[in-house]
């Protein structure tokens, strides 16, 4: 029961063939059968997801209205504060951290019926793109354990391969979703900056994160993307915009479809099983009736870099706030005020944030500013710019999601890099605000999950959800699942 | 103007509160005086994932100041983050404006001695203000508390040009402010409250016997201003910046004060701008003295970029001119209206503006009931004023209405009253409520309104007093005097001088 997709399980509940405290409690068993091997989650609610199951049941046997994930399990990144549930961020800085509010998509969900079974590992802050940064656990990918699930939204993007729950929340600042679903055989959405409220979203670097759903399935994702995308006054950059019923097109063909190809994502460095993979995905498109035709993204070379230096000058001041003073962890021995602000954050902060600081500090610096942060804003126009250019001629732009499959357990944790390479072709849709999804298309001949990633302009995710349909509709990579048994 | 071997140079930096019930970026309450740490939430507590939202009105509220400031309004503007580590700022920064504040380029007015002048004023910004230590100095911040309610509260910066050039004119200007701003609802501006605060930048231009070479006319320096000593051609003392000023009148003992040490500084080591860094002090008001303040944070660099969690700010045509509807008449156009439509003397109508608009709306009511605008401002000026500043209220609970006053104008100007009694009637008035003629009975005041009755008055004291009547015939004027105090006493002082005067003259010439 657990591996069917999120839709199917809606269905079963709606249709009163199993009861959501009876899917409930099966996820649950899933994860303590599974979790000693995947350590998905940092908490997992099992006492509060049956109370909730079994609300949601006394309503339906009541005949109540009940929201559409009326049942259904969802795990939520760490990232993402739940009302007085820890909210750690995979740091020892917020080790006891209880938020006295909801963010805005966990409200959503709680109004969408969905229980809420757990929250998820991430590299500490975000920070990362291997979950091997969380202060707490290594997760492991659900296909082969000795593997990394990707990162930071890894915990996500390993609970769903690994049957753990149907859908996760995770969030996105340089492809923190899609690669690791793309690394763990799932879907997972970056939807367009703004189109989802990030109040109660522990910021990264608040200019490109977005929250996004995890799934088996596009239906899954475009479900739940339902219910957390849309307008909240309390984000100022949140747009508003109606959200169309993304789960009720799906099936519709689009038409003329010309999907853009960019040459800079088929260089140096990509996996030669991945481009053949992305490669074939991209010859079924055309057999469906698809032109595909090479665009260009001049300024993607840059991408990286920029992204460093922006989203590490926010992340300097946006994580400020951990200084031991008002709420977190506070060193326990020091002399006076600076002291305990230096050894609070020297104890609290792990080496990956910690270089992010410096680094973003450095970047704002007087005398740096201009040469660093401020090109870095240049080229992230240029960026923007050359998306724009791009969608004039096609509909979306297609490619890996990822250069590699999931790579080995601390391969990379002493070359940070080569760790900020894994995010080469996702960081420019958060550069430039807009969407991108990851699907599954293929395996590697060692069994390892690869992903195709389509990216659409802004406010066009509908439409992106159709086309990743088009193609999933016509494979099967996204119905099978890790032997984790 | 002065004599002094040097010319002072004052920047001015205000920061003022705005007048709104909620904080900048949140809901939450700017009320004085509340329990500490009970006007917080999430949001001004710097917790994770909160955001902040801008308040539309605190915006509104800085648009009006910055258009009464006479301010280039910015079309389009945005918010900055201020990056320091201070344990009354949650976030560790400040959202504040930098590169775009919303306005810039204006000036405001003041009185000097020499006459009107123009300040002029380089930018006004908006920003969050910050919370309050109590520092404990002892445990080395180890028992410090922080209150968090004033953190998030609106804040306007308005700095001057260093354009002010004597401790009166930084009184004044301060005053100016604080009129305007109070006139046009923006801000209460008390010092005491700390929504009105200041700093100021002070330095001095030594005159020495070779003439200024002053820049072209009209230029002034951009932002920041250049360097006094180049603008001038005149050695410079290195700028001060003076904290802690809690009062208008500490800004112009500091500013008294730190002209002289500087000079005195100067004839000692005679070291020039640009020789040293700029130097921090805090006006010590008890012992009357500027020390060195201990640097908060070593070096400033407040590492600014722009507020990710904010749009930008715009401005259109029409919030621009609901702005300035809203503006109403500011204190430099209702002076001149004053002296021109009453007739009033610059003095007066300045007193009277000082007070603000509900007093100046009161006099108004009066003078047009009275007819007598002359009579309406002594009386405001004089009684009125007095009364207010002895009870402590404001002319919103002052007990006579103006037609009430009206009514004891036109009963001392038919009567002819004297002064002392109509004040007598004017006090009995505002303890009892009753009205002019009510607070004249009781006072057992009569009208002695017509020369008739008078001369009745009259004639009956000059039969009472033969000897003084005598004593008149032979030639000693004074002995009137004898009959107008019986005269004055019969009527109880509720006759007029002059006509007494003369009719007594004309009873004794007579007889
Ligand atoms: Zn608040």
């Amino acid at each position: 029961m657990i591996e069917r997709s999120a839709a199917a399980l809606l269905d079963s509940l709606s249709r009163g063939e199993m009861s959501a405290e009876a899917l409930t409690a099966a996820f649950l068993a899933a994860i303590r059968q599974r979790e000693p091997k995947v350590r998905a989650f940092l908490h997992v609610d099992e006492a509060g997801a049956l109370e909730q199951a079994r609300a949601v049941d006394l309503r339906r046997q009541r005949g109540e209205p009940l929201g559409p994930l009326a049942g259904l399990p969802v795990a939520v990144k760490d990232l993402l504060c739940t009302r007085g549930q820890r909210t750690t961020c995979a740091s020892k800085v917020l080790e006891d951290f209880v938020p006295p509010y909801d963010a805005h998509v966990v409200t959503r969900l709680k109004q969408a019926g969905a229980i809420l079974i757990g929250k998820t590992n991430l590299d500490e802050f975000a920070m990362g793109s291997s979950t091997e940064n969380s202060a707490y656990q290594v997760t492991r990918n659900p296909w082969d354990l000795e593997r990394t699930p990707g990162g930071s939204s890894g915990g996500s993007a390993a609970a769903v391969a690994a049957g753990e729950a149907p859908l996760a929340l995770g969030t996105d600042t340089g492809g923190s979703i899609r690669q690791p679903a793309s690394l763990c055989g799932v879907v997972g959405l970056k939807p367009t900056y703004g189109r989802v409220s990030r109040l109660g979203l522990v910021a990264f670097a608040s200019s490109l994160d977005q929250v996004g759903p995890f799934a088996h399935d596009v239906a899954g994702v475009a479900r739940l993307l339902e219910v957390i995308a849309g307008h909240d006054p309390r984000d100022s950059t949140s747009v508003d915009r109606p959200v169309p019923p993304y789960s009720q097109s799906l099936e519709r063909p689009v038409k003329p479809l010309a999907i853009g190809v960019p040459r800079e994502h088929f260089g140096a460095g990509l996996d030669a099983a991945v481009e053949q993979a992305v490669r074939a995905a991209l010859a079924l498109y055309q057999r469906l009736g698809a032109e595909v035709k090479e665009v260009s993204l001049p300024n993607s070379p840059h991408a990286i870099a920029a992204y460093y230096l922006v989203a590490t000058a926010e992340a300097s001041s946006n994580l400020a706030r951990y200084d031991g003073v008002h709420y977190g962890h506070r060193a326990a021995v020091y002399d006076d005020l600076i002291h305990m602000v230096e050894r609070s954050r020297g104890e609290g902060f792990g080496a990956e944030v910690k270089r992010r600081i410096m680094l973003g500090t450095f970047v704002l610096s007087a005398g740096y500013k201009d040469a660093y942060y401020l090109k870095a804003l240049k080229v992230r126009r240029l960026i923007r710019t050359d998306f724009d250019r791009a969608f004039q001629e096609c509909e979306v732009i297609a490619g890996p999601t990822s250069p590699t499959p999931a790579f080995k357990i601390g391969e990379r944790t002493d070359d940070p890099l080569t760790m900020y390479l894994s995010d080469v072709y996702t960081i420019g849709a958060n550069l430039a605000g807009i969407a991108g999804i990851s699907i599954p298309c293929g395996f590697t001949g060692t069994g390892l999950p690869i992903g195709l990633q389509l990216q659409a302009p802004p406010f066009e995710e509908e439409k992106l959800l159709r086309i990743a349909r088009l193609y999933e509709r016509e494979t099967d990579w996204h119905t099978r699942r890790p032997k984790l048994v | 103007m002065s004599d002094l071997p040097y010319r002072i140079v004052i920047g001015l930096e205000v920061h003022v509160q705005l007048l709104t019930r909620t904080k900048l970026f949140c809901g939450c309450s700017t009320q004085f005086g509340l329990p500490p740490n009970s006007a917080t939430c999430p949001v001004c507590t710097g917790l994770p994932g909160t955001l902040p939202v801008m308040n539309r009105r605190a915006f509104e509220l800085a648009l009006r100041a910055a258009l009464a400031l006479n301010c280039e309004i910015a079309r389009f503007t945005k918010w900055d983050r201020k990056n320091y580590y201070y344990p009354d700022l949650p976030k560790n920064y400040q959202i504040s404006q930098y590169d775009l504040p919303f306005s810039k380029d204006g000036w405001l007015e003041i009185d000097t001695l020499a006459g009107p002048k123009r300040v002029g004023i380089i930018r006004a910004h908006l920003e969050e203000d910050a919370g309050k230590m109590l520092h404990d100095e002892k445990g080395g911040g180890r028992d410090s508390l922080v209150d968090l309610n004033r953190t998030g509260t609106p804040l306007l910066e308005i700095v001057s040009y260093p354009e002010i050039n004597s401790p009166d004119e930084a009184k004044a200007y301060l005053e100016e402010i604080r009129l305007l701003l109070r006139e046009i609802g923006v801000s209460d501006c008390e010092m005491q409250e700390g929504s009105l605060r200041c700093d100021a930048n002070i330095n001095l231009h030594i005159l020495n016997p070779s003439p200024p070479t002053p820049l072209p006319h009209g230029e002034r320096g951009a932002f920041p201003p250049l360097p006094p000593s180049q603008v001038w051609g005149w050695p410079a003392t290195p700028i001060v910046e003076v904290k802690n000023l809690n009062s208008i009148r500490a800004v112009g003992r500091a500013m008294e004060y730190e002209a002289d040490r500087q000079y005195r500084k100067f004839q000692e080591d005679g070291r020039k701008l640009g020789e040293e860094p700029k130097e921090t002090r805090g006006w010590d008001e008890a012992r009357g003295v500027t020390l060195p303040q201990r640097r908060k944070e070593e070096a400033a660099d407040y590492r600014y970029f722009p507020e990710p969690d904010l749009v930008p700010v715009v401005v259109d045509d029409a919030w621009l001119a609901q702005a300035r509807a809203a503006l109403g008449e500011l204190p430099a156009q209702q002076r001149a209206r004053l002296v021109q439509q009453y007739a009033l003397s610059e003095y007066d109508a300045g007193v009277l503006t000082r007070q603000g608009r509900a007093l100046v709306a009161y006099f108004e009511e009066v003078a047009r009931l009275s007819g007598d605008s002359k009579a309406a401002c002594n009386w405001v000026t004089n009684q009125v004023l007095a009364t207010l500043n002895e009870q402590k209220i404001d002319i919103g609970s002052f007990p006579l209405s103006a037609t009430r006053l009206t009514g004891l104008l036109v009963e001392v100007r038919n009567s002819g009253m004297p002064a002392q009694r109509s004040r007598e009637v004017y006090a009995r008035m505002i303890e009892t409520g009753e009205s002019a003629k009510e607070a004249m009975e009781a006072l057992g005041i009569k009208v002695v309104g017509d020369a008739d009755a008078l001369r009745e008055i009259v004639a009956r004291a000059v039969a009472a007093n033969p000897k003084a009547v005598a004593d008149f015939k032979k030639g000693k004027t004074k002995a009137a005097d004898a009959i107008k105090g019986a005269v004055m006493r019969e009527t109880k002082g509720m006759a007029r001088m002059e006509l007494v005067q003369q009719l007594v003259l004309e009873a004794l010439e007579k007889s």
